[in-house]
């Protein structure tokens, strides 16, 4: 721990004066929320124990969903033998303790949460349990080592003592250097199905989102941006708009043109009556049409080499049998249930922002840019995210930084929304991809030779990230596609960088979105012009990776693989590691109309201990669904640069008609925890694409699925 | 002014009689646990009961539930004990929500059918359900959730 008491005591009072210092199961009844008793002991950032055994967990990751309000206090509540009906929990505000240990920011994605936080908070939770024995065995003058812990005591023969009890003289002592964790064995908290500490907040309307910030004098507003990403603006007139009741002002912004009114749809009802003209620029002709036709051409020439071993070209030409295909995905949305939004207050002396936030490290830079404020003056308060899949983080902070933009010169806060159309249109997407592929067969039918090359936008390429990049490989790009862990001895994998039009973005599984469909399906070719069963080949060419096989198994006789379904049904299969976890998933469909039914959805998961099964099993569901939207209904189609699709109308998703049953396994492990939010999008569109391919013969190799 | 009878308290508001009600509940009145999702009937995030009927706000002008009887997700288990419908009891049970932004309108949508249909059919639940989207992708413990809380109603063991 490098935290010192003196550097979280400031972070805190700066966070307690801002009066947004939120905590479930204290909801604040005022402006400064519910005063609590003392909070006396606070030996780490991440820990307050107040005289009245009340725990509150900083919590320095976003909840979005993932469930890291529940998990992380988790890791904390067991080395701390806590009482879990005492935990509490407060989002961290901006402070270089709270920085993510990877990224060296504050930041909440890659399916990292656990994995970073995993020796952080276990340590802290600890060290504030060796100073509370501490604590107890100076006032019982006996040996510490003599003296346990249980539920949110200290124990020593018929003495208890509670943490409340003993948070007074535990924070006179000094803190420990190192605090001995537990052996995995003797966990009680860890591994346990613990429900969501903010649930109940969710079901009676009171969780507080960015969405339902309300502060006095606040005004709301909506920005026109431009129709085409990368358009500008020529000239606008703001005559009607103003004049509609409601709206205070209108103004220019780097984004667009910002109204700002007493509510949302006085702003709403006001943007439509503005005349804006609009220079689309060089995107204004973009198609993707022409976008397809681009990408092709590009796949046929020579790209960067991600990957090469044995000697592919060799291979291929003394194949005994080949195969080719082309592979496609279309752009899409994040579209998160609760739309875009952000609050900023601007002062003279600082900035307040309220967002549902992945990055907020970046939105304080970036704010600080745009007000001209120090860094430290701007806060951060972390409100509950209506979902994020990647949306609510990027390197220009965009939503944040328009609405700090939007703010910025009023006198009063502004809550700034974008609608579901402007989300949808908003040109931040999953970018679309065309892989390109040649596999060679032996005589028995075995693949020797895999050659790929993909084509698509990087999203690293002309951010900060783009410095990552060595010969043009942005592994966020060929994740998943170099490096296969199957026993295939030449491969050669290329990555040609497409011209970057559109604001690329990570979309939850990021490359492994569209290299996880694309790998699996065309493994799943290879298998059937082996004459191998899928399932089979897999198991061939796994055979050194033993956590890759055991889910695969398991997964396939959970879901019974090779025995008999009833007439019209099919089953498919895929994996996939991502994220450090590794997920196989069968997928059971029929086809009635051209219209694919998925009826079942069998998962097996390893992500190393499940700290919270329940919510384990819930990221799986969470994911399947989230990939299987994909895989039958989300593409983002460009004509004249402009979004063809702008609500759920024509952006559809999943709904519940259409909810297959899922059934997930998770494989008992001793391993360090990995990745949950992410790793099981990845397997369900091949999965289900290899289903309809043994089902009907026609093989899917563009996605949305269409018959 | 419009006269509004919402969770029983009568609430008179000034504003344009075309205002969807969603708009009025939030930004005038402050109750927030109904949510934007879509603004065109599309997501079902802004449900909530006018005369029992689920009705999606976003698309409901504020002069024509003028009268009705308004129920939203703050005022649902107003009479239940410990506050919380039988539907929040069961979501609580089967730890339903994830990001939680669409769970309002789901429970609202789910209250108005087990109100109408004590035993719902699967099919029941998919054409009640359909128009309620989630993207944490929870529909499957929402169906286990409505079910056990429709027995809970109908006064039987609650089995999963």
């Amino acid at each position: 721990m490098s935290t010192t008491r003196r550097s979280f005591i400031k972070t805190t009072s700066a966070a307690a004066v801002s009066g947004f210092v939120l905590g479930f199961y204290a909801r604040p009844s005022g402006p400064q929320g519910r005063l609590l008793a003392a909070e006396p002991f606070s030996p780490n950032a991440f820990i307050r124990i107040s005289t009245d055994d009340v725990i509150t967990i900083i919590v320095n990751k976003s909840e979005m969903g993932q469930g890291v309000y529940t998990s992380l206090p988790m890791l904390i509540a067991e080395e701390l033998d806590a009482d879990w009906t005492t935990i509490r929990i407060e989002p961290a505000p901006v402070a270089p303790e709270y920085a993510h240990p990877v990224f060296k920011m504050q930041i909440t994605g890659g399916s990292t949460s656990i994995i970073s936080s995993w020796q952080q908070f276990r340590e802290a939770g600890a060290t504030a349990r060796a100073m509370l024995v501490d604590a107890a065995a100076r006032e019982w003058d006996v040996d510490k080592a003599k003296l346990t812990t249980d539920n949110g005591h200290v124990v020593f023969g018929d003495k208890r003592a509670s943490y409340g009890e003993l948070a007074m003289a535990a924070a006179e002592l000094p803190v420990p250097t190192a605090a001995p964790l537990k052996d995995p064995k003797d966990f009680k908290i860890i591994g346990t199905n613990v429900k969501r500490i903010e649930g109940p907040s969710k079901v009676d309307g009171s969780a507080e989102f960015g969405m339902d910030i309300s502060l006095p004098g606040m005004l709301t507003a909506v920005v026109a941006h431009a129709p085409v990403c990368g358009g500008t603006l020529v000239r606008f007139d703001a005559s009607k708009a103003e004049a509609y009741p409601g709206v205070v002002k209108v103004k220019r912004i780097a984004t667009g043109v910002a109204i700002l009114a007493k509510d949302f749809w006085s702003a709403r009802m006001a943007r439509d009556l503005l005349e804006i003209e609009w220079d689309d620029g060089e995107n204004g002709t973009l198609s993707t049409e022409s976008l397809r036709a681009e990408y092709s051409a590009l796949s046929e020439k020579a790209g960067n080499v991600a990957e090469d071993e044995g000697d592919t070209a060799g291979a291929l030409a003394g194949a005994a049998k080949t195969l080719d295909a082309v592979y496609e995905v279309p752009y899409l949305a994040h579209a998160p249930m609760e739309p875009l939004n952000a609050t900023a207050h601007v002062r003279e002396d600082g900035c307040d922002i309220w967002a549902g936030t992945q990055g907020q490290s970046i939105d304080q830079m970036v704010a600080a840019q745009i007000t001209g404020l120090a860094p430290e003056r701007i806060k951060v308060h972390t409100t509950l995210l209506g979902g994020g899949f990647g949306r609510r983080t990027n390197f220009s902070a965009d939503f944040v930084a328009e609405a700090v933009q939007v703010a910025n010169g009023e006198s009063v806060p502004v809550k700034t929304i974008w609608t579901r159309e402007d989300d949808i249109q908003g040109g931040y997407y999953r970018p679309m991809f065309l892989h390109r592929l040649k596999a060679g067969l032996d005589a028995e039918g075995l693949p020797v030779a895999w050659h790929q090359h993909l084509v698509g936008e990087s999203i690293m390429a002309g951010t900060p990230m783009g410095a990552m990049m060595k010969n043009g490989i942005d592994d966020a790009s060929v994740e998943g596609a170099a490096h296969m862990p199957y026993a295939i001895d030449n491969r050669r994998v290329e990555l040609t960088n497409a011209k970057k039009r559109l604001t690329v973005l990570w979309w939850r599984s990021v490359g492994h979105t569209h290299t996880g469909f694309v790998n699996e399906s065309f493994l799943d070719e290879v298998a059937h012009a082996g004459g191998h069963d899928p399932y089979e080949l897999r198991k061939k060419l796994l055979a050194d990776e033993p956590r890759h096989l055991r889910v695969l198994d398991l997964a396939a006789e959970k879901a019974g693989w090779g025995t008999p379904l009833p007439e019209g049904r099919a089953r498919g299969i895929a994996m996939r590691k991502s994220f450090e976890s590794f997920v196989a998933e069968v997928a059971e469909v029929s086809v009635d109309n051209g219209r694919v039914r998925v009826h079942k959805v069998t998962c097996a998961v390893d992500c190393g201990i499940a700290v919270n099964p329940w919510n384990v099993e819930a990221q799986m569901e969470s994911a399947i669904v989230f990939g299987l939207t994909a895989a039958l209904h989300g593409e983002i189609t460009l004509e004249k640069g402009r979004a063809q699709q702008s609500n759920f109308h024509d952006y559809p998703v999943l709904r519940m008609d259409e909810m297959p049953e899922i059934e997930v396994h998770i494989v008992q492990s001793s391993e360090s925890p990995t990745g949950a939010g992410e790793p099981g999008v990845p397997p369900i569109a091949p999965a289900v694409a290899n289903a309809v391919f043994a089902l009907t013969g026609k093989r899917i190799r563009q996605l949305p699925i269409r018959i | 002014m419009i006269s509004l009878n919402i969770n029983g308290e009568r609430r008179e508001v000034d504003v344009d009689p075309q205002t969807p009600l969603l708009w009025v509940l939030r930004d005038t009145l402050g109750m927030t646990g109904t949510k934007y999702g879509c603004g065109i009937s599309q997501c079902g995030a802004c449900t909530v009961h006018v005369d029992g009927a689920a009705t999606r706000t976003c698309v409901t002008p504020v002069a024509t539930v003028a009268d009705t009887e308004i129920t939203t997700i703050e005022g649902l288990g107003a009479d239940a004990p410990g506050g919380l419908h039988p539907l929040q009891q069961a979501w609580l049970e089967d730890d339903v929500v994830q990001c939680g932004y669409c769970q309002s309108g789901q429970i609202m949508s789910a209250a108005e059918l087990i109100a109408t249909t004590p035993e719902p059919t699967e099919d029941d639940i998919n054409t009640a359900m359909s128009g309620n989207i989630c993207r944490c992708g929870t529909y499957g413990r929402i169906r286990c959730a409505i079910k056990k809380a429709a027995a809970a109603m109908r006064g039987e063991a609650v089995t999963k």
